[in-house]
């Protein structure tokens, strides 16, 4: 198949950045749009121009790096997928893809399609982990944890940190990311103990990054390459106002 | 409770609560209006016991203090959430991931809020208000509302009205007790489902009687 391309190059963070049209030829519908995008840089740096730099990794749907913002969707044009995931049979022969970067404040783009998430290390930082003395590894029937609890912390687990959440949030908010964290430790007895202290630490960097607000429209869950349910940002907000109403 | 309002989550708790407490208020005022099905005698009456009831008249200010906050945080929580995206996007397409109207509270709002002034001002401010101010009320508060709806163009601009009130509700219903925390796997289907058809049952009980009076007209001539 062969593509049209509206790709946002930027030189670096205080360039202004702009759209540029690209062709890619003879693609093949069983093709990744990251292998498609391989093609196009190969070809770019036979024709002795700058290649576009963009986030991969594993390109295998765990490690959440790649990113992109496809004809108007995080991902591209498919549900619970990263965009290594998103296959050309998606598209059409002659089609105009536009591809973005992440658009938001606490993301800002390093160049072309690549933005910098370490916000969300730095939410992490503030309270993303349990620090209680747990000893050595307990027998796996020793701390007795109800099935619903586990599969639901588990649920939560499953989030990659990719920031399609916040892409996609007409908010730029990163409640699902945080409240994903935030469900998957306070429903484990280890990381109850803190449940309160990091509901509060994390939602307070949150704010202090630039997030916007959730205005619960459910489009990060739609988004979400893992499914990560809304829910998990209920929990988030009753740990929060518990923990702030106890103080 | 050190810094809870002024962090994203307590501003939106004040929303849920304000917005709670507007959507009890408007099953008492859609109560109160399909006495009008009762006839003259039955809706005259009602409005005889808003105006001179203690309980009712002490929570007229509070309403109009829940409406202003409903108003003042949604505005600021919009303004805020605005500058998370500095750069927008050249193509967004929200329309797979979420329901239209959870994207457009504020503009709803605004609908609501701009025909809610006329509203006041057409059977408000001829009715209670009157008893606030020591002025005279309107004598049958009934032939008002049949004389002012039996506008047509009053009553298309009532009927969109409560039509933007409808949407609004659809989403800000459900979306209250999901920002309050009372939800989860299970409650997110029903609080949405109870919503639809809380806003459902609002939405044809306040447009039914513009409705029935322009119908009613109809037959009569």
């Amino acid at each position: 198949m062969n593509l049209k391309l509206k790709i946002w190059r930027q030189k670096d963070a205080h360039d202004k950045g702009h759209f540029e049209d690209y062709h890619v030829e003879n693609v093949s519908e069983g093709s990744s749009f990251l292998e498609m995008l391989d093609i196009l840089n190969n070809n770019l740096i036979h024709e002795g121009k700058e290649p576009i730099a963009f986030d991969h990794d594993c390109r295998e749907g765990i490690c959440g790096m790649c990113s992109l913002f496809i004809d108007g969707r995080a991902h591209g044009p498919d549900d619970d997928i990263t965009t290594c995931q998103l296959h050309m049979r998606k598209f059409k022969d002659g089609d105009t893809i536009t591809i973005e970067p992440w658009r938001s404040k606490a993301f800002p783009v390093i160049k072309d399609l690549v933005v910098d998430r370490s916000a969300y290390d730095k939410i992490l930082q503030a309270g993303g982990y349990i620090s209680v003395n747990t000893g050595g590894v307990p027998d796996a029937n020793a701390i007795p944890i109800p099935k619903k609890n586990a599969d639901e912390s588990m649920d939560a687990a499953a989030c990659i940190g990719c920031g399609a959440c916040v892409a996609t949030c007409k908010n730029g908010s990163a409640m699902l990311f945080v409240a994903a964290r935030v469900s998957s430790l306070a429903l484990l007895p280890q990381g109850k103990v803190e449940a309160a202290r990091r509901a509060k630490a994390m939602v307070a960097k949150m704010d202090e990054l630039g997030f916007g607000g959730c205005t619960n429209t459910g489009a990060c869950e739609a988004e979400c390459p893992k499914g990560i349910s809304i829910a998990h940002i209920a929990r988030l907000n009753r740990e929060f106002l518990c923990a702030k109403l106890k103080d | 409770m050190s810094k809870l309002w002024s962090s994203s989550i307590g501003k939106k708790l004040v929303m849920s609560l304000s917005g709670l407490f507007l959507v009890i208020f408007l099953l008492v005022h859609l109560v109160a209006n399909l006495f009008f099905y009762g006839g003259p005698d039955a809706y005259n009456a009602m409005c005889v016991f808003m105006d001179t009831n203690p309980f009712i008249r002490i929570m007229v200010p509070v309403l109009a203090l829940g409406f202003i906050i409903h108003i003042a945080w949604a505005t600021a929580i919009t303004l805020k959430n605005q500058t998370a995206r500095p750069v927008k996007y050249k193509v967004q397409d929200l329309s797979k991931s979420s329901a239209w109207e959870s994207r457009n509270m504020y503009v709803l709002g605004i609908i609501v809020l701009g025909i809610l002034a006329w509203h006041l001002s057409d059977f408000w401010a001829h009715m209670q208000l009157q008893h606030f101010i020591g002025g005279e009320a309107v004598a049958s508060p009934y032939v008002l509302l049949v004389e002012t709806f039996a506008n047509p163009v009053i009553s298309i601009l009532y009927i969109i009205w409560i039509i933007a009130l409808w949407f609004h509700l659809r989403h800000g219903f459900w979306s209250a007790f999901q920002t309050i925390g009372l939800d989860n796997q299970i409650w997110i289907k029903r609080w949405k489902c109870i919503a639809k058809v809380y806003a459902f049952i609002v939405a044809v009980g306040f447009i039914s009687i513009p409705v029935a009076v322009l119908l009613m007209r109809c037959f009569c001539c």
